[in-house]
């Protein structure tokens, strides 16, 4: 087992090497065989781990592998080992077989654009980070998956390098999502500091015998601490900025960066620690908090977004938000679970829109698109589906992640009415502009550039079949987890309970709470459902039957509609707060003051200049003339005779 | 004989050579001073040699003459080659490397 854990991480580590390296050198039809073939591999050795750790006599106890010694100074020690247990299971699982079916759509999508072997080659490298990311044992190891999705998401939003706008973005998710890594470190740092070591199962397991309460502020403060992190990577309030311009990058990547890796990355994290969060509960209420507020704050943003890709950015934002909703409500199993479904209907949504795109040859303004469904059935068909399921409709997966979430959010130990109210609106709203981005894009009558229009087409084969198999488990892939008020078992939940058990244990003790039976189930599904259809009625209502309301409604409120296209200012505010003081600052003193005046001036040419000065007089003592240096040898041995008998 | 009568006589040869050193503009004389400057030392060390009565000084002037007759060879070479090359054997004109 110990190989077959090592075999998940190293194809696609082989894979990004090999077409790093001569992927110039070979043709397409090889580049792309490697990267499939190694995510394929990947994913084939995540199914054997999967099905052999099943039937290991150990489990459910995690599988921990150490391979050698990585880090070692004085008490600190750090082993490259790997942590296998049913959470990991779980995430190499989505994060593989998404990535996989990512991997075969973009043979298609980028067939005809440059750079096809360095693309395959981070495409790989984002895996294996992403991999090194949920299979490390220790917080050391996961900063190098954590740091290396922060580079790869950098190299992939930035592809089309030669696009100022790209490569800008590209800076942007670099440079935000690491003021959450310095949280991360400092909370990996004060975990160290209080434990002597930084490993998973040794912290973890002394945090477990603590009796609750006990060193609740250092724990509080390293659980904060490592959910800055979070929230720069999984681009939550105030950090999520970097997240809707991500959308830069080829489409495919932005499946791959909002489905599979990089932002699932900070519920992980979250969900990972949930030892050290059930101890404080504390930070999993900001947890909690900051989530609903992200979910919300997200999907109103999501409302009036014109671009496709855009508008699905926001709604990635805003169900994270849900997934640390769950998680913040002490319920880590229906983040998690949300994360998994969510993986399936958003990669299949980006996707989808990647197909449309290029039926339109990169058009991605709703207001130019329309009347694509009968052009485009496939894709129209998946995007139904990867709708239906985000906004919650019965029988697909969506709902039932969602539902668990609204639930945890009521009568979870850290629930609270306030949250479950919110994350009821948001469901909502969700519903609302998913549906409104389907209508603009596949109904009524096109809008599209007559020139643009002779050339529609459905995609190929290359692109379609991933979709296909991303519907059938953006559909499927709920039922892990039949609910209880319809008579199921909540199999995925309990399937995590030797995980997390013990944490929701402690704090179910802990926060005892009215818990909702029987039809108080039925009542809170009721509340999503109802949330849902209205919004959906609404969109039907909007976009369907009377194009001119949204018209006339955003001229009545256009304070409001403007506060919102504008994305309440927020990019606007985080330049004159913190990017244009930063720039003046580098400008006046950094570059002029500190770089041209001290650096350069002082230190590089001053130290050229000292050297040249005295040379210069130094030269005169050179002058050629034999008996100027004998009298200067003279004098030099006179003088040493004069102090040596001096002396 | 007492030391210091031989060791003045060192110490005038020796101020005779160096001056001669540096006040002379012909080499060869410059060179001869050289030689006088060597021998002062050489008288230096036979004086000292013969009142501790120890040998090792008359070694080292049988050093010395030997290096001083390489020398000699090698510096008449190098005065013969500048002769050849300048024209001139006055040293204040001969202060650079390059032709």
């Amino acid at each position: 087992m110990e190989i077959l854990l090592l075999l998940i991480l190293l194809p696609p580590l082989a894979g990004a090497a090999l077409n790093g390296i001569f992927g110039r050198r070979l043709s397409q039809a090889v580049v792309s065989l490697i990267g499939c073939g190694a995510a394929g591999l990947a994913m084939a050795s995540a199914l054997a781990m999967a099905w052999m750790y099943s039937r290991s006599p150990e489990e459910p106890a995690p599988f921990i592998p150490s391979y050698f010694t990585w880090v070692e100074a004085g008490a600190f020690r750090a082993d490259f080992a790997l942590y296998y247990d049913r959470l990991t299971l779980v995430m190499t699982l989505t994060v593989t077989v998404v990535a996989f079916l990512i991997h075969l759509y973009s043979r298609g999508y980028m067939e005809h654009e440059g750079g096809y072997y360095r693309y395959f080659c981070f495409l790989n490298l984002f895996l294996f980070m992403m991999l090194t990311l949920v299979t490390a044992a220790n917080y050391l190891l996961m900063f190098v998956g954590w740091e290396g999705v922060g580079l790869c998401s950098y190299l992939l939003i930035g592809f089309y390098f030669r696009r100022r706008s790209a490569a800008e973005a590209g800076k942007k998710a670099f440079v935000v999502t690491r003021i959450g890594d310095a949280g991360f470190t400092l909370g990996v740092a004060l975990l160290f500091w209080t434990f002597g070591s930084v490993d998973f199962q040794y912290v973890f397991t002394r945090i477990d015998d603590f009796t609750p309460g006990y060193m609740q502020g250092t724990l509080a403060a390293a659980g904060l601490l490592l959910f800055l992190g979070a929230v720069g990577k999984s681009a939550q309030l105030p950090l999520y900025v970097w997240l809707p311009d991500a959308m830069e990058g080829p489409t495919p990547v932005s499946a791959l960066i909002h489905a599979a890796t990089m932002v699932t990355a900070g519920v992980y994290l979250v969900a990972r620690s949930h030892v050290l969060y059930a101890h404080a509960p504390i930070a999993l209420t900001v947890v909690g908090t900051v989530g609903v507020l992200t979910a919300f704050f997200a999907a109103t943003i999501a409302l009036t977004q014109n671009d496709l890709k855009r508008l699905l950015a926001y709604s990635t934002i805003s169900q994270l938000g849900y997934m640390f909703v769950g998680c913040g409500a002490g319920v880590f199993a229906a983040g998690i679970f949300h994360l998994v479904t969510h993986a399936f209907f958003k990669s299949l949504l980006f996707l989808a829109a990647g197909s449309v795109m290029h039926a339109l040859g990169g058009e991605l303004d709703l207001r130019k698109m329309g009347g694509l469904r009968h052009r485009m059935k496939t894709t129209w068909a998946t995007f139904l589906v990867a709708t239906l399921a985000i906004s919650g409709v019965p029988f697909l997966s969506g709902f039932f992640s969602k539902d668990e979430i609204l639930v945890a959010a009521y009568e979870g130990p850290l629930g609270h009415r306030g949250v479950f109210w919110l994350a009821v609106t948001t469901a909502g709203l969700t519903a609302f502009y998913m549906f409104r981005g389907l209508f603009m894009t596949f109904h009524g009558p096109s809008r599209v550039d007559p020139a643009v229009d002779r050339h529609v087409h459905e995609s190929g084969a290359k692109m379609t079949r991933p979709l296909i198999v991303l519907a059938f488990f953006s559909v499927v892939a709920g039922y892990l987890s039949w609910p209880q008020a319809w008579g199921g078992a909540q199999r995925f939940d309990h399937y995590l309970d030797p995980v997390f058990g013990r944490s929701m244990a402690l704090l179910t003790a802990e926060n005892l709470r009215p818990v909702a039976h029987g039809w108080g189930h039925w009542a809170l599904m009721g509340l999503s459902l109802t949330a849902a259809a209205t919004g959906i009625l609404m969109a039907c209502w909007f976009y369907l039957r009377t194009p001119e309301i949204p018209g006339q409604i955003a001229a009545r409120f256009d304070g409001l509609y403007q506060l919102l296209v504008r994305k309440y200012y927020v990019d606007e505010i985080y330049d004159w707060l913190f990017v244009n003081p930063i720039k003046r600052l580098s400008d006046a003193f950094l570059w002029r003051a500190a770089d041209t005046s001290a650096i350069d001036g002082v230190m590089v040419d001053g130290s050229a200049n000292a050297t040249l000065g005295v040379g210069r007089v130094l030269r005169r003592m050179q002058s050629g003339n034999l008996r100027s240096y004998a009298t200067w040898v003279l004098l030099g041995a006179v003088l040493w005779l004069g102090y040596a008998l001096w002396r | 004989m007492p030391l210091t009568h031989i060791l003045a006589l060192s110490v005038i040869l020796f101020g005779l050579g160096a001056a001669g050193f540096i006040i002379r503009r012909n080499i060869i004389t410059i060179f001869m001073c050289i030689e006088l400057m060597l021998n002062a030392v050489n008288l230096a060390f036979i004086g000292f040699s013969r009142y501790l009565g120890n040998l090792d000084g008359q070694i080292y002037v049988f050093f010395v003459i030997v290096v001083a007759a390489a020398e000699a060879a090698v510096g008449l070479a190098i005065i013969i080659a500048i002769q050849r090359n300048r024209e001139t054997l006055t040293i204040d004109e001969i202060d650079s490397m390059k032709m």
